[in-house]
């Protein structure tokens, strides 16, 4: 008898309110995010205004909603660079092996020495901040990490019997790599993802944070957070929700992520 | 239980906790604040030493260069000049203990005060003051005066050891006021700003760029009542509002000056909080020399187009007070107020302006703002709602303060900019003399004829009510062309350590530690 998957439920239901919540931002939001207000200024939370108001008057409802859009949209965008790329380098440097391995292994050490948020930070100096070089600058620091993981993956299994025999039939390199061996790698794979999407958001928020991420005109939870930090103590709506919303997200995220790799080591 | 999902749930119990926590700090803080804030000061033997808090980097500290009024009211403290400002905006004898003005106008005669002496120890002779005072006019700078007021000073002589002679190329009446440019060593040369010697109540110590700057008691000070009463004085660099609350919260900071009144909530109950205007212009400043600023009309739509009292409200807790044009209310004889009057929020207006020149559809702009001051970043915030009304797009651009003064500020490299211009002393030249077409400081490109004439014979003038009169026709001028939107005089708070007091607001530009000490 098989136990009950509660961490792919519970994943399953928190992912979706997250992404439901972050698609209705995309298309409605009750005030428009950067409408200042002066009655409204410092609003609790209340009927009007759910999450309150910040020091300006803005509804801080509408501007988590536009937020955890801006937040998700960059952390696909850099999970999307960080995993195609990630997984056309480990997949070859794995299965190939050779010396073009071993130099891209080296590349991709030294730039994981480096925290990647720092060294996000010193190409955004260069760059200048804005959403899309912050999407290209994280995306780019993401791939050493999932190039390592795939190659790990690759190496178990290139001599398996299996590959072995596919190889001896004749088939191509490229469709033993993507047909035979890329399927067996998913269960690890996706909890790479998984954990790269935290990573994502995460690192998006604290460049926010840093203020060297997106623009304020287009609020994100991270710079929202830093924006609100100095009314911490008096008005801790303006951090608490948008923190929430980080949080909740990530939670999701990694609740489906470890129930996706229980249910399907179960069935392999 | 696998390893993440165990972190993910205790992140959610952290998450749950906070808001309970929050609560409970603002509760408990009040009374426990003020003994750790005196137990964080307590670095010298005495305890006598505060940490301030200032928002922006030093990054000339030459006494006689420095172009910022950030690093002016720091060197404030230790440097003085013949005559120095006092709190009412006018001055008083410093290095100088008396100086006599000739019929004419034209020659100013001081006489030293003796027993002045330099931080180094040396007696400060005539020969100091004449190298100092020709350095001012340019010596060591090809010529070119390095304070502007200088231009018409003709010559400095010193006919014995305790007079010095200053001969103008014509009368000036405002001219006494640049005379608080620092007097440093003879000789001193670019290696002042390493050496930082001068006549101050406070010696420099030490420097750390993007850190801090520490200062002490100088004990050899001419003046017995007006030596400084504490030991030890630390600038902080703490270019984040946020985090200087943090700072004075935790203790680490004992006094934070230019905080915006936003935050009086934030501060109020654990410190003593002084409010005062700022003693500047805040403003939406327009580089006249792009497009679509070049056009008089667009500058008057956008006047329109935004509501000053409305920023007021959000930016100054409605304590700021509108200006309309280059000039501060402290500064009563040249203030205008009902200037501020000129360019009533109205949108209709904004738009048929903006039909009328040829930009009926809106445009597109960006407003670029140093992001080490909230104030000005939650003013362009506003303003940007408020042009929307009108169509026009404008996007916020934050800079560091470095990047501002070198691409906005000296660069002139930009669009529009939200930022503060402050005055070193009480006279009318100060706010207005930079808008003259072919000014060094005129960022905002501003040309008219008629502003250059008035400004230049008002600082001719030799009666004063002519010359007021002049200065007003310029500021009139500046608010009738809008030449950039003028906004306001902001309101600050000075927070400080309640067991400290003693803190005097100047109606200029200015910070005096000297006055400053423990109960």
């Amino acid at each position: 008898m098989r136990r009950k998957n509660w961490y792919l439920t519970i994943g399953l239901i928190l992912t979706a309110c997250m992404l439901l919540f972050t698609a209705l931002g995309i298309f409605w939001t009750p005030y428009s995010p950067t409408a200042v207000s002066a009655p409204d200024r410092k609003a609790p939370p209340c009927t009007a205004h759910p999450f309150g108001c910040d020091q300006l008057g803005r509804d801080i409802l509408s501007r988590t909603l536009e937020g955890a859009g801006a937040t998700l949209t960059i952390a696909l965008a850099v999970l999307a660079i960080g995993a195609a790329c990630g997984l056309v380098i480990g997949a070859l440097c794995g299965y190939f092996g050779g010396p073009a391995d071993a130099l891209m292994m080296r590349l991709c050490d030294t730039v994981a020495a480096f925290p990647s948020v720092l060294l996000a930070l010193v190409v955004l100096a260069v760059t200048g901040p804005g959403k899309y070089n912050v999407i290209w600058a994280l995306g780019v620091l993401f791939i050493p990490s999932f190039a390592r993981l795939v190659r790990g993956e690759f190496l178990q299994y290139r001599d398996r019997d299996f590959v072995r025999s596919a190889r001896l039939m004749g088939v191509g390199s490229l469709r033993v790599i993507f047909v035979h061996i890329l399927p067996n790698t998913w269960p690890t794979l996706l909890s790479g993802l998984t954990i790269g999407f935290n990573n994502a958001v995460l690192a998006e928020a604290s460049m926010s944070y840093l203020g060297i991420g997106v623009s304020p005109s287009e609020p994100s939870l991270g710079y929202m957070l830093k924006d609100a930090q100095g009314v911490l103590f008096t008005l801790p709506w303006c951090t608490v929700f948008p923190g929430l919303v980080v949080i909740l997200l990530i939670l999701g995220v990694s609740l489906l992520g470890e129930g996706v790799r229980a249910r399907m080591g179960v069935a392999s | 239980m696998p390893k993440l999902v165990k972190r993910a749930l205790l992140l959610l119990v952290a998450a749950a906790m906070l808001p309970a926590s929050l609560y409970g700090c603002a509760g408990g803080t009040e009374s426990s604040q003020s003994p750790t804030a005196s137990a964080q000061s307590g670095e010298l033997p005495n305890g006598n030493s505060v940490t301030v808090g200032i928002a922006q980097d030093l990054s000339n500290l030459d006494p006689q260069r420095n172009a910022t009024a950030g690093i002016r009211e720091v060197l404030f403290n230790i440097f003085e000049g013949l005559v120095k400002a006092s709190p009412d905006g006018s001055v008083t004898e410093a290095v100088a203990s008396d100086y006599e003005i000739s019929e004419d106008g034209k020659t100013y005669t001081f006489t030293l005060r003796e027993g002045v002496t330099f931080h180094n120890g040396e007696p400060v002779t005539a020969g100091d003051v004449v190298y100092s005072l020709e350095r001012c006019a340019g010596s060591e700078n090809d010529g070119t005066p390095l304070v502007s007021a200088f231009s018409i000073v003709e010559g400095v002589a010193a006919p014995d050891e305790r007079h010095v002679v200053v001969t103008l190329s014509e009368p000036n009446l405002e001219f006494i006021y640049s005379m608080t440019a620092a007097i440093i060593p003879q000789g001193s040369g670019p290696d002042i700003t390493d050496t930082m010697v001068g006549t101050g109540p406070f010696r420099f110590v030490s420097y750390a760029p993007q850190d801090s700057l520490v200062m002490e008691k100088y004990d050899g000070y001419w003046s017995a009542d007006k030596a400084a009463r504490l030991d030890q004085v630390t600038f902080k660099i703490i270019p984040d509002v946020n985090a200087m609350v943090i700072g004075l919260k935790g203790g680490s900071l004992d006094m934070v000056i230019h905080l915006p009144n936003t935050l009086e909530e934030e501060v109020q109950g654990s410190f003593t909080v002084l409010q005062d205007t700022m003693k500047l212009v805040q403003a939406l400043y327009l580089n006249n020399a792009v497009e679509p600023f070049d056009n008089e009309l667009v500058r008057q739509a956008m006047y329109h187009a935004i509501d000053v009292q409305e920023i007021i409200d959000f930016v100054c807790g409605g304590a700021g007070v509108a200006t309309g044009t280059s000039m501060y209310p402290a500064n009563q004889r040249y203030f205008m107020p009902e200037l501020a009057q000129k360019y009533p929020h109205d949108v209709e207006k904004a738009r048929q302006l903006l039909a009328q020149a040829g930009y009926g559809d809106g445009f597109e702009m960006s407003i670029t703002v140093p992001s080490n001051y909230a104030q000005h970043m939650e003013t362009a915030q506003v303003i940007i709602e408020q042009l929307k009304e009108a169509g026009i797009t404008a996007t916020l651009l934050p800079v560091e303060w470095e990047s501002w003064v070198n691409d906005v500020y000296r660069g002139r490299d930009y669009q529009s900019s939200v930022c503060a211009i402050s005055a070193d002393d009480m006279t009318a030249r100060e706010m207005l003399v930079r808008y003259t077409s072919d000014h060094q400081k005129n960022f905002i490109n501003f040309q008219d004829g008629e502003f250059d004439q008035s400004v230049a014979q008002a600082m001719a003038a030799t009666s004063q009510d002519e010359q007021t009169a002049l200065y007003k026709r310029a500021e009139e001028i500046l608010s009738e062309r809008a030449a950039s939107l003028w906004l306001q005089d902001m309101c600050e708070l000075v927070v400080m350590d309640p067991a400290l007091d003693g803190f005097t607001f100047y109606r200029t530009y200015v910070l005096d530690m000297s006055t400053i000490g423990y109960q």
